[in-house]
């Protein structure tokens, strides 16, 4: 590949840092709500289970910007959780990167719920009665049994939501706005480069970075698949 | 050790069983959807019965009039499961030592060498139960149960997933660990010479309830407790005592009441007391007394109940003198022309290949 491609400028190279801490962070927060969420989905029966099953699903059939206006409604500066949040604990998400991955982490957080439910679903509930028997409680079941058995799904998932959270646009616009150093990401700085003349050969360096991130994901998705699922399969 | 006495409906089914077991193997024996595993699943606490109490050692684990249920991970029960249920993402090591570190320090009765040599699991141990054998993985099982320093072990048919060959081998582990590890064991099984050559006391179980209690060869003696067997299922159960082995030949004579029981092969030192597994299928009966005949064994005795339908075959109940029981299988032409009539005296001629080692439980 030729090495121009990468030779990024500053600006672009914060577009690329800031995308990487904002799909990280809104991964990092995403994984153990997605898990309490998966456990519930697969285990628990509630009443309204279907409907909490359809608000985890919303980001991914609504319009994004949809998703982001109402993100603006309620947590911006003037919203109504916004405000609680400012005036007593000193969090603002709005215009902050903080917002972009929070934006980032709702759009990526259906992506993530459900490979692990369906992880959490295919473990031999006979096993953790197994465990149950050799004298582990629940807690124990769960992070001796359950949890281990369940990290397919908790990688897989993980990568789809980083994944989600680097390509998002359409959220993170409409709620946080495009920052440049603050909160605009690759895919931002991609589509403000497109709009000024002369801004394609920085649109290309940025694009061929996304491809490259991308591709790493799923590449890194399908190995880890693949080796659980060899190592699965070898337990009958 | 165990007392039992439980009723549960579950969908169709329902369970409503009670039986006291003590030191040594009880056999829960019926065939496939008589409650065994229910029973098991009781006893372990991964079912809450409607009604009943269990105790296990003198102390109570369930009593639905007091209120009163042990959680599955505090009944100090150990299980060994039909498809052995070992975790995939775990070492053999770290399968084994699952139980024993909740056990905690002060429980540790059994010594974790002494388990995994008397298995021979030894060289397993840094493997992940993907990569073993149904016999190893078995094996892997008992040993993980028997770790946990179980106050009692359940056994759930642990032979049923495996072959001929297998399946001899662990059932010989499972004797060792029955006589060195001293823990009393629950065993559910359908076949009527594991249950023959492990267990003391037999609890015969059929529609959810316990149609017949007690020691292996009164229980397997009697014809009516098995009538819906089949053939090949058919065993009786003969206690006698070696008596010496013919050395030049290889044969080992064991003393019975109504005659010698001769055997392939050695048995055991002189002077044990052994009980043999003879399958109906390989019994002959004869009015008079065979001459110039190849079966070396032959025993007296008259004929008891005779087990007659519509079809080819006929079951005859032998009974033997001091209390014993031969179940015969013969054709119903064969019954109908030696004339047999409870009552008569009659031999029964066991062909000596048809029994070996295999054939004894001590």
């Amino acid at each position: 590949m030729d090495t121009a491609v990468f030779d990024l400028s500053p600006d672009e190279w914060t577009a690329v840092h800031l995308s990487l801490r904002i799909a990280l962070t809104a991964t990092a927060f995403s994984l153990p709500i997605g898990l309490l969420a998966a456990y519930a989905l697969a285990r628990w029966r509630f009443p309204g289970k279907v409907l909490l099953d359809g608000i985890i699903h919303l980001p991914l059939v609504l319009p994004p910007v949809v998703t982001g206006y109402i993100l603006l409604v309620l947590l911006g500066r003037r919203g109504m959780l916004g405000a609680f949040l400012a005036d007593h604990l000193g969090i603002v998400f709005s215009f902050r990167w903080t917002g972009a991955a929070l934006a980032c982490g709702v759009m990526g957080f259906p992506l993530m719920v459900r490979p692990i439910r369906l992880s959490i679903e295919s473990i031999d509930r006979r096993l953790e009665d197994a465990a149950g028997t050799l004298g582990a409680n629940g807690p124990w079941i769960f992070a001796l049994v359950t949890l281990p058995l369940a990290v397919p799904g908790l990688v897989v998932g993980s990568i789809l939501c980083f994944a989600k959270a680097l390509g998002e646009f359409g959220a993170t616009i409409t709620f946080v706005s495009n920052i440049p150093g603050e909160t605009q990401t690759i895919s931002a700085a991609i589509y403000t480069y497109t709009q000024v003349p002369g801004g394609d050969a920085s649109a290309w360096r940025l694009t061929a970075v996304a491809i490259v991130i991308a591709l790493g994901a799923l590449v890194a998705s399908e190995l880890v698949q693949r080796k659980a699922s060899r190592r699965l399969a070898q337990f009958e | 050790m165990i007392h039992f006495n439980a009723a549960i409906t579950l969908g169709a089914f329902q369970l409503d069983a009670a039986f006291e077991g003590d030191a040594g193997v009880v056999a829960l024996f019926g065939r496939s959807g008589a409650g065994k595993s229910v029973t098991i699943a009781l006893i372990a606490g991964l079912l809450r019965p409607d009604r009943g109490a269990i105790a296990v050692d003198g102390r109570v684990l369930v009593d639905t009039e007091k209120r009163i249920f042990v959680p599955k991970h505090m009944r100090q029960i150990g299980v060994v499961y039909q498809d052995a249920r070992l975790f995939p993402h775990l070492t053999v090591r770290q399968n084994l030592l699952f139980g024993r570190w909740f056990a905690g320090k002060a429980e540790q009765a059994v010594d974790f060498t002494a388990v995994v040599e008397t298995l021979g699991i030894g060289h397993l141990l840094s493997r992940r139960p993907g990569r073993l054998s149904g016999g190893e993985r078995q094996r892997v099982a008992i040993g993980r149960a028997l770790l946990s320093s179980p106050r009692l072990l359940l056994m759930d048919e642990p032979l049923a997933a495996l072959d001929d060959e297998r399946k001899r081998e662990v059932l010989s582990l499972i004797e060792r660990l029955r006589d060195a590890f001293k823990v009393p064991i629950v065993y559910v099984s359908h076949a009527v010479d594991e249950v023959a050559r492990l267990a003391a006391r037999v609890v015969v179980m059929d529609g959810g309830r316990v149609v017949a209690v007690g020691p292996v060869d009164e229980v397997f003696g009697p014809s009516q407790v098995h009538a819906g067997e089949v053939r090949f299922g058919r065993s009786s159960v003969l206690t006698g005592r070696i008596a010496g082995m013919r050395a030049g030949y290889g044969l080992t004579e064991i003393e019975h009441p109504s005659g010698a029981i001769w055997l392939a092969g050695p048995a055991g030192p002189v002077g044990r007391e052994v009980r043999v597994v003879v399958r109906a299928t390989d019994v002959t009966l004869a009015t008079r007394k065979p001459q110039d005949i190849s079966v070396r064994t032959i025993l007296t005795g008259t004929v008891g109940e005779i087990e007659k339908d519509d079809g080819p075959l006929v079951a005859v109940t032998v009974d033997l003198k001091d209390h014993g029981h031969l179940v015969a299988m013969t054709t119903r032409m064969a019954a109908d022309e030696l004339a047999l009539k409870p009552g008569d005296p009659v031999f029964a001629l066991i062909k000596t290949v048809a029994l070996d080692e295999r054939s004894i439980t001590s």
